[in-house]
């Protein structure tokens, strides 16, 4: 009884028991391994196509000719024979055909062949790509044998970093995988504790307040940077997910992930104050983490956005999170480079936990 | 049993809510390793006097000290001394009754075998369980031994038995004395006489926030009966119970 009682040892049997805890719920493994895993695996088969330009060869067209020869071993377009006239238009009308052509031997003898394109309101960008594709084909197919008077075009293209999709989706999607674990699971299970009054009955113990808030905390990051650890892993291994200083860029991800982690938790640490209900829990926490999931660069670069909109996204402490995430993995930033990204976090973190200190509630 | 020496003392309890007063000056003493009953209709304050010697709540002004222990001051070396079963309490979530142990120990600071806390309670074979899937008097043995993990002076026991069938009340009433048998003083509460009658050392009646009467149950029963009480039906020699248990056994169920 004399023995002096140990904080340390109760925080870090709370942590266990929640750890344990964690792993069983389906709702934690779903949303921070699962759905991310998903969105990894749709981008990681879709990405590496790059463009491909549709072009219908109307009916009427001879195909025996170098200018169909060309476009048929062409990497950008896809040519579409064999279609009637019906299904072309109709493809035209939508957008589902980027362009249609026909080629007719020369009657009167030169130039050879008459090459005509037309293309569609509906697709005006590939459209564009198909018109320079076609001049710089026909400037090829034009001056086979002759020399050029006043220029000729030299082109090479440099060796670079190959930036697949893989690299500007894995951030994101674990961004997203820490945002819901922060704010989903420690609003449920926080409001769950205390609803069952467990909470209650661990007062009744000599527990102090601090060591449930940080046993509950470390067992939720040790979840989360082994969920991380996962994606990025399975990310390097099956797609190619860039990691320039290899471990040492995994581990400033998992710092980084802890940050956002800890801010993210704030979030739920307000929801779970502020519910009425176990059923107001998940739409609080979707108005939080809905628009960060769209509007803070894990699917679409935010330069994408309207400009009106952009503003509101650089607000967003996912952003921040998410546009660090990239600079490390890809770029080979060290953390004292994404400073700036860290400091927004950090003011994110004081705000909420400032929030959360005013609505959070014991019982 | 030496039963003067007092281990809690409550004296002009009041505890003010917003608009009503749910306890108004109760005093009180438990006396060292004795069962003593809280009795008394529901909202009668029964819970909220348990939960604020409990140091679970804040009284509104009073003095309670528990085994020389202020409440004011020394809450945290009461709760090392005292084990506490809440009424409808829930657990950790996702986790078995191993494991519930293992995390009580952490928050008490002790080292215990957790197969053994549960076999004190005869849920050695529940080991695995988590605590969801248990039946109403397991759960309330189970509670019973997260109290005892601290090896505490007092336990204190709020409605135990609401809800029980005949075969688990009464084993939680074994349970109960052989936890006093042992040398803990037991703190409870219920609705039911016959239990306070069977169990309990002394009792004192609680309504609407004060005590009414405070004594053993036979000294309440002579009194009583001394005013020239008498039942309307002469009392037999057992009661439906009784036959209830002796037609369906006694042992420990699952049920």
């Amino acid at each position: 009884m004399s023995k002096p009682y140990n904080h340390t040892k109760a925080t870090l049997a709370l942590a266990k028991a929640s750890f344990r805890s964690i792993m069983r719920s389906p709702s934690a493994v779903v949303f921070t391994l699962a759905f991310p895993l998903i969105f990894i695996l749709v981008f990681g088969f879709l990405g590496g196509g790059g463009i491909k330009v549709d072009v219908a060869v109307s009916p009427g067209s001879d195909l025996e000719n170098p200018v169909i020869n060309a476009l048929e071993h062409h990497s950008v377009v896809h040519l579409l024979i064999d279609k009637d006239p019906q299904e072309i238009k109709r493809g035209l009308e939508k957008g589902t055909i980027d362009a249609v052509i026909t080629v007719q031997k020369n009657k009167a003898g030169i130039p050879a062949y008459l090459a005509n394109v037309q293309y569609t309101s509906a697709s005006i960008d590939k459209g564009s790509i198909f018109k320079s594709v076609m001049s710089s084909l026909l400037y090829t197919l034009n001056t086979q044998n002759t020399e050029p008077a006043i220029a000729k075009l030299q082109e090479s293209t440099i060796q670079g970093r190959i930036y697949r999709t893989i690299d500007f989706i894995l951030p994101g999607q674990l961004g997203f995988s820490l945002l819901s674990t922060g704010v989903f699971g420690t609003a449920f299970v926080f409001f769950g504790l205390r609803q069952n009054l467990v909470i209650k009955r661990f007062f009744a113990t000599p527990v102090r307040r601090s060591s449930i808030v940080f046993g509950e905390g470390l067992a939720r990051i040790g979840f989360a940077l082994l969920g991380a650890v996962f994606i990025i892993l399975v990310g390097h291994f099956f797609f190619h997910f860039t990691l320039i200083h290899g471990i040492v860029t995994v581990l400033n991800m998992l710092l980084l992930s802890v940050i956002g982690l800890i801010v993210f938790m704030g979030f739920g640490f307000v929801v779970s104050g502020i519910a009425k209900s176990e059923s107001t829990i998940p739409p609080i926490s979707n108005i939080i983490t809905l628009p960060q999931f769209l509007l803070s660069g894990t699917f679409f670069s935010i330069d994408a956005f309207p400009s009106w909109l952009q503003p509101i996204s650089r607000a967003l402490p996912l952003t921040y999170l998410n546009d660090a995430m990239r600079k490390v993995a890809f770029e080979g930033a060290g953390l004292w480079d994404v400073k700036q990204q860290i400091l927004i976090m950090v003011i994110w973190g004081i705000g909420i936990y400032a929030v959360a200190v005013k609505v959070f509630k014991w019982e | 049993m030496d039963k003067t020496n007092t281990i809690i003392s409550v004296k002009n309890l009041v505890k003010k809510y917003d608009d009503f007063t749910a306890v108004q000056g109760i005093s009180f003493d438990v006396y060292e390793n004795e069962i003593f009953g809280l009795l008394g209709p529901n909202g009668a304050g029964k819970t909220t006097t348990l939960e604020i010697i409990e140091t679970l709540r804040e009284k509104t002004s009073g003095e309670i000290t528990v085994d020389g222990f202020s409440v004011d001051k020394d809450s945290i070396k009461i709760k090392r001394i005292i084990g506490v079963q809440l009424q409808a309490a829930g657990y950790y979530p996702n986790l078995n009754l191993v494991e519930l142990m293992e995390l009580f120990s952490g928050l008490y600071g002790v080292d215990i075998k957790p197969m053994d806390m549960l076999e004190k309670v005869n849920l050695q074979d529940k080991a695995k369980v988590k605590y969801k899937a248990l039946s109403g008097g397991q759960k309330q043995r189970f509670s019973i031994a997260t109290t005892l993990i601290n090896s505490p002076k007092i336990i204190f026991l709020d409605e135990p038995t609401t809800g029980l069938d005949p075969q688990a009340r009464r084993n939680l009433w074994d349970l109960i004395i052989d936890i006093r048998n042992n040398g803990t003083t037991v703190v409870i509460t219920t609705h039911y006489m016959d239990e306070a009658e069977q169990l309990c050392d002394r009792v004192a009646f609680v309504e609407r926030g004060e005590i009414i009467a405070l004594d053993t149950p036979d000294n309440l029963i002579d009194k009583l009966v001394s005013t020239g009480f008498e039942r309307k039906k002469e009392v037999k020699k057992a009661n439906l119970e009784d036959v209830f248990i002796n037609l369906t056994g006694k042992e420990w169920r699952e049920g």
